[in-house]
């Protein structure tokens, strides 16, 4: 089941014709256009497009439906339903009839694609309970500490998201900064770490900011004459958040989704630290199939209905902010 | 974290391969895993300058070797990693003209099992696996594998995430050999991990973090290898170290040169350098694990020999088992045992 690991050379060739088509583009629109015109400042951006997305989408395609040998199969996705797809194949070979007993549907990896989705609609709600007040907060006019707020959500992101994480261990672990304190008072020490609550607060910690500030944005940009009229046509300060402010500020709401459901489905490393590697999300599987297994075929089939899961769940968020007034995300 | 930054210095390593004209060699060692002012040396010595990485496992590491043939001089597998690489042809012939202090090895680690003519490797350190435990916690442990499923030390072990060395001593539990292929020995050593994870007593799967937690006091007992756990001790005196009675595994690393090396005389230079009894001693004084060099071990003298986590009595060695390599299709087998495992809530 190994890979082979070199790129194939058709890989090569895609790259060297998508450069010379590239510079053939280039060439014919300074022509036409009689000289460098606008559009040309966005090429430097397309070639990186071409070379760091659109390839590798398209390596990921060719791994996930080849085998070790580059031969066409769909193995891969079958061992995605069954994880032990592979293995069962040696049993049987290894053991004949004999081995039927221990032949077993491996559901590693749809359980752990299950969790994954469980585990970012609970971070992606708690982000927003969280995050919504705080925006409204920080972008209400009448508060003075609204911009301290914004700067104080800002301050953590200029630090890497792995320190920042690692930071939380050492506040959490048994013998840590908190249970310390706590065995200090003469309390019992609890047990913070090792277990996916830990994993959901190291997500959610994570990925605050993305359901905060497009939230934030939107309602930043609200006229504040629409709340002003609210009020005149007799509507409390409850009734105005929910009949004018809220609908208002759906679209920063579904890019705030977005942004925090995404990066949750793929997380890895958080449980790796936070949970002592006791819980697996889809990301760290992934991580193991190329890392640990080498076994880049099935590593890609994950990957692949990952990125198609993103894109369906992409696509309904789409139909609810068509204009992508939140900062068309979605 | 530590395979994002072995990624990223992969990564960094493609440029310096490309751009200089600069003597180097480009070393790929475990995390941890030597006194980084020995590279210092060498450098000021020969003036070769080194690119040094550092992986986490064994599988991790003959993962890169195999996507980056030809970028990597000098790497430290263990035994059976070693055989895997010899058997594909990813390990180079080397020359051991360059490398005089070959006579300091140890003669009973010469033309091992697992390089039959030692034409591919020179051994690095060896060591045991076994538990690290915290006096203070566990007066008087119960010397066999059976304290990891003790169900009395809740929330209190940490286990390797390391697929061999978890399900290896599992196996050995049982009374099964670590190298087994018998399915049924297979899926009993699942369940009893599995079981081991559902009655509570796993406090996490870790590699490189278990030692700095255990000195931190943050668990009682902890799957580990000696020198980890040698490492352990000299930094925190709770802490103590035994080789289960029911046996355990005994490994050895070497110094491979992976077939396509661009800076082989260079990786030779380093084999030769390492191999000297003052260098060895300096690494083994660093990294704590169990000298392979007759001249180091000398120069260490009482310190060393009387210490059994680094110098185990010779019962405890010829109770204790190598690896063997799996082959590819049948490691499939371990693969999805471990993802099981892991898998289970």
């Amino acid at each position: 089941m190994r890979a082979d690991m070199t790129l194939p050379w058709w890989a090569w060739a895609l790259m060297a014709a998508g450069f010379v088509v590239f510079i053939a583009m280039l060439t014919v629109s300074i022509r036409r256009n009689g000289g460098i015109r606008r559009p040309l400042f966005a090429s430097p951006y397309a070639l990186w497009m071409i070379l760091f997305t659109v390839l590798p989408v398209i390596l990921i395609g060719y791994y996930a439906l080849t085998d070790a040998n580059g031969a066409f199969t769909l193995d891969n996705f079958r061992a995605f339903w069954d994880s032990n797809f592979a293995s069962n194949k040696v049993i049987l070979e290894a053991m004949g009839e004999a081995g039927e007993a221990y032949i077993t549907r491996g559901t590693v990896n749809v359980d752990t694609l299950g969790y994954s989705l469980w585990m970012a609609f609970e971070c992606t709600l708690i982000c927003l309970v969280l995050g919504y007040p705080a925006a409204l907060f920080m972008a209400d006019r009448n508060m003075k500490l609204g911009p301290t707020l914004v700067v104080l959500f800002i301050i953590p992101m200029w630090m890497n998201f792995l320190l920042r994480t690692i930071a939380w261990m050492s506040l959490l672990e048994d013998s840590g900064l908190i249970n310390t304190l706590l065995k200090a008072m003469g309390f019992q020490g609890v047990q913070l770490m090792y277990n996916s609550g830990a994993v959901l607060l190291g997500m959610v910690y994570n990925f605050l900011p993305f359901m905060v500030f497009p939230i934030y944005t939107v309602l930043s940009k609200m006229d504040i004459r629409l709340s002003e009229a609210a009020a005149d046509l007799g509507c409390n300060g409850v009734q105005t958040l929910y009949k004018v402010t809220m609908p208002l500020s759906l679209p920063g709401v579904i890019s705030g989704i977005t942004m925090v459901f995404m990066p949750s489905v793929t997380t890895f490393f958080i449980p790796r630290v936070l949970g002592g590697g006791n819980t697996m999300m889809f990301g760290d599987l992934i991580e193991s199939k190329f890392l640990t297994e080498g076994n880049w075929n099935v590593g890609s089939a994950l990957s692949l209905i990952m990125m198609l899961l993103i894109l369906v769940s992409l696509s309904i968020l789409r139909k609810a902010d068509p204009n992508g007034e939140g900062g068309g995300i979605a | 974290m530590k395979k994002l930054i072995l990624m990223a210095m992969v990564f960094a390593l493609l440029l310096p391969v490309c751009a200089s004209a600069d003597e180097v060699v480009n070393v790929f060692n475990w995390e941890d895993y030597i006194d980084e002012s020995v590279l210092k040396m060498f450098e000021e010595e020969t003036g070769i300058h080194v690119n040094y990485m550092n992986f986490t496992t064994n599988e991790d590491m003959i993962v890169q070797i195999e996507a980056h043939p030809g970028e990597f001089d000098l790497c430290f597998p263990s035994d059976y990693i070693i055989e895997r690489m010899i058997a594909k042809g990813m390990a180079a012939e080397i020359n051991f003209d360059n490398i005089p202090n070959f006579d300091q090895v140890l003669p009973h680690l010469l033309n091992p099992d697992y390089d039959p003519t030692n034409q591919y490797s020179v051994p690095y350190m060896w060591g045991t696996v076994g538990i690290l435990y915290n006096k203070t916690m566990i007066a008087d442990p119960e010397r066999s594998w059976h304290i990891l499923w003790d169900e009395q030390y809740q929330n209190s072990v940490f286990m390797m995430d390391s697929i061999r060395d978890s399900i290896g001593v599992t196996l050995k539990y049982l009374g099964y050999s670590l190298n087994t292929r018998e399915v049924p020995e297979l899926m009993a050593a699942k369940n009893k991990l599995i079981e081991q994870k559902t009655s509570g007593v796993v406090k996490a799967y870790q590699v490189d973090e278990t030692k700095d937690k255990m000195v931190a006091g943050e668990a009682p007992l902890a799957l580990m290898w000696s020198g980890d756990a040698q490492y352990a001790i000299d930094l925190n005196d709770d802490l103590d170290y035994f080789v289960p009675q029911e046996g355990s595994n005994i490994w050895v690393d070497g110094m491979v040169i992976p077939a396509g090396a661009q800076n082989k005389e260079n990786a030779e230079k380093l084999i030769n350098f390492l191999c000297r009894p003052d260098i060895a001693q300096m690494n083994c004084d660093y990294i704590r694990y169990s000298s392979v060099n007759a001249g180091a071990i000398e120069l260490m003298g009482e310190d060393y020999t009387s210490n059994y986590v680094m110098n185990p009595a010779q019962e405890v060695i010829d109770n204790c088992e190598f690896f063997h390599d799996i082959d590819d299709s049948f490691r499939a087998v371990y693969e999805s045992l471990w993802m099981e495992v892991k898998n289970t809530k």
